[in-house]
């Protein structure tokens, strides 16, 4: 049977990982390749880069990273950050991604996943969504690193860029993002019932619990943590180990 | 000894290079060479056809580029080793129903259909890690146990008419082929190279292989 994948994310900046607290208080914790050999060592399932500065600062995308990780790492990678059109989607997997995520682009254009995912196929495109709790129940849209809202309904979205063709969903919650507070779970399962492609329940992660919470109870397909596994508190091997005794399929 | 992948625009081929290049460095089998051109392709020993998005585009693709599929096919009729990998692997059936009704290769015997998991909480495409079911021994999949586990990302599967053809499969809400062979071709649904040690092995395996 398919096993729930356990996907650490990478925030990158200026070509190192950072990790915001909130998308603010950045701090450096490391070379991006480096980390990425390490998780692929550890038995992580994917990898995840967000150039989190591309669309703030404008700045292209990680091409060297993403070209210097796929010569070391076996394993699928997926970059997000500052894609915009499909000829960003071809750069970064000529670098070596395997898929590549759209954010603010997808929003300000949702024909941009039509065509990516045209050209590209559906398996290499995802949407990232980050979205915010505005009254319960009800999910809005927000961009450029949670700086800007968008007045758009993020279950809707999702069924959007699902039609358009996007083969998945990163899903993060800004509510939750950087608090150790766990997964949005009525966020998560609202998303992923809407859909039917493989949602990535994403921000707030601080226990063992709530990446089984994000399965379990929301629904995801693969649990995204960042600074759990980034700063050592528990290996990945720890987390699918408390996932499979928890009856969660894991890849051990 | 060449290894040659065929560049036809469709997909990662970066990662398919790299993965296939370390595995040639430990085997001492020298570079790997990324082509479209036919001359070049019909002077390798090791021939990979990667692929990904839609059986129709690969195909058109494939046949865009003038003489290519003919020194593929000389390839594959010369009894010299051929591995397909995910829409590289379906392209080897009678026909794709992506989309329309659509003529492959028929080197592999079957139809490439939607997969239907009989549980409708299963999502299209089918993406992750599955646990591999191994049907019937073959020198590429050599040291690969049964339930180790490869990466798939693909929403339709090569249905195969004759069992003798079918390697390995994963269970998705029913049985999906995730590996065909046939004298000296061999196809995988998942992707190798992608699949850390697994994947590292069977490349391993196929660049060793004299069928």
């Amino acid at each position: 049977m398919l096993k729930t994948r356990i996907i650490p994310c990478l925030d990158v900046k200026d070509g190192r990982v950072v990790k915001g607290i909130n998308f603010v208080d950045l701090i450096d914790a490391g070379d991006p390749v480096e980390s990425a050999k390490a998780y692929d060592n550890a038995g992580a399932d994917e990898l995840c880069f967000l150039d989190i500065a591309a669309t703030v600062e404008n700045r292209g995308t990680m091409f060297d990273v993403a070209r210097r990780t796929a010569e070391q790492c076996f394993m699928p990678l997926t970059i997000g950050g500052g894609v915009r059109v499909p000829d960003d989607v071809r750069n970064l997997l000529l670098a070596g991604a395997d898929k590549v995520s759209f954010n603010s682009a997808a929003v300000a254009n949702p024909d941009v996943i039509a065509q990516s995912a045209n050209r590209f196929g559906s398996q290499c495109i995802v949407v990232a969504i980050d979205a915010k709790t505005v009254s319960p129940g009800k999910w809005e849209i927000f961009t450029h690193g949670g700086r800007k809202s968008t007045g758009i309904d993020a279950v809707k979205f999702a069924k959007l860029v699902a039609s358009k063709g996007a083969g998945e969903i990163l899903l993060t919650s800004m509510d939750r993002d950087g608090t150790r507070d766990g997964y949005n779970i009525p966020l998560t399962r609202a998303i992923s019932d809407a859909v039917n492609i493989p949602v990535i329940a994403s921000g707030g992660v601080g226990s063992l619990d709530h990446l089984i919470e994000g399965v379990t109870k929301g629904g995801a397909s693969a649990v995204l943590a960042a600074s759990i596994f980034h700063f050592g508190d528990f290996t990945i091997k720890q987390a699918k180990t408390h996932m499979q005794n928890a009856g969660v399929a894991v890849r051990l | 000894m060449s290894t040659i992948i065929v560049d036809y625009n469709s997909g990662n081929l970066r990662s398919a290079e790299k993965s296939f290049q370390r595995m040639s460095d430990e085997l001492g089998l020298g570079q790997v060479i990324v082509s479209s051109d036919p001359n070049i392709v019909r002077k390798a020993d090791h021939l990979i056809l990667p692929g990904v998005g839609a059986f129709a585009d690969c195909r058109r693709e494939l046949g865009a580029i003038d003489g290519l599929f003919g020194a593929i096919e000389e390839h594959v009729k010369s009894g010299k080793p051929f591995m397909g990998i995910c829409v590289g692997m379906q392209m080897m059936a009678t026909r794709g129903l992506e989309h329309g009704d659509h003529d492959g290769f028929d080197w592999i015997k079957g139809d490439v259909k939607l997969i239907s998991p009989n549980n409708k909480k299963l999502k299209i495409p089918h993406m992750g890690w599955n646990n591999l079911n191994l049907t019937t021994e073959h020198p590429v999949f050599n040291g690969i146990k049964e339930n180790d586990h490869a990466y798939f990302v693909h929403s339709y599967q090569l249905k195969t008419a004759n069992k003798a053809d079918l390697l390995a499969t994963v269970d998705y809400g029913g049985i999906i082929t995730a590996a065909v062979a046939r004298e000296n071709i061999i196809g995988t649904q998942f992707h190798p190279e992608k699949s850390q040690s697994t994947g590292l092995r069977l490349i391993s395996n196929f660049l060793s292989w004299k069928p």
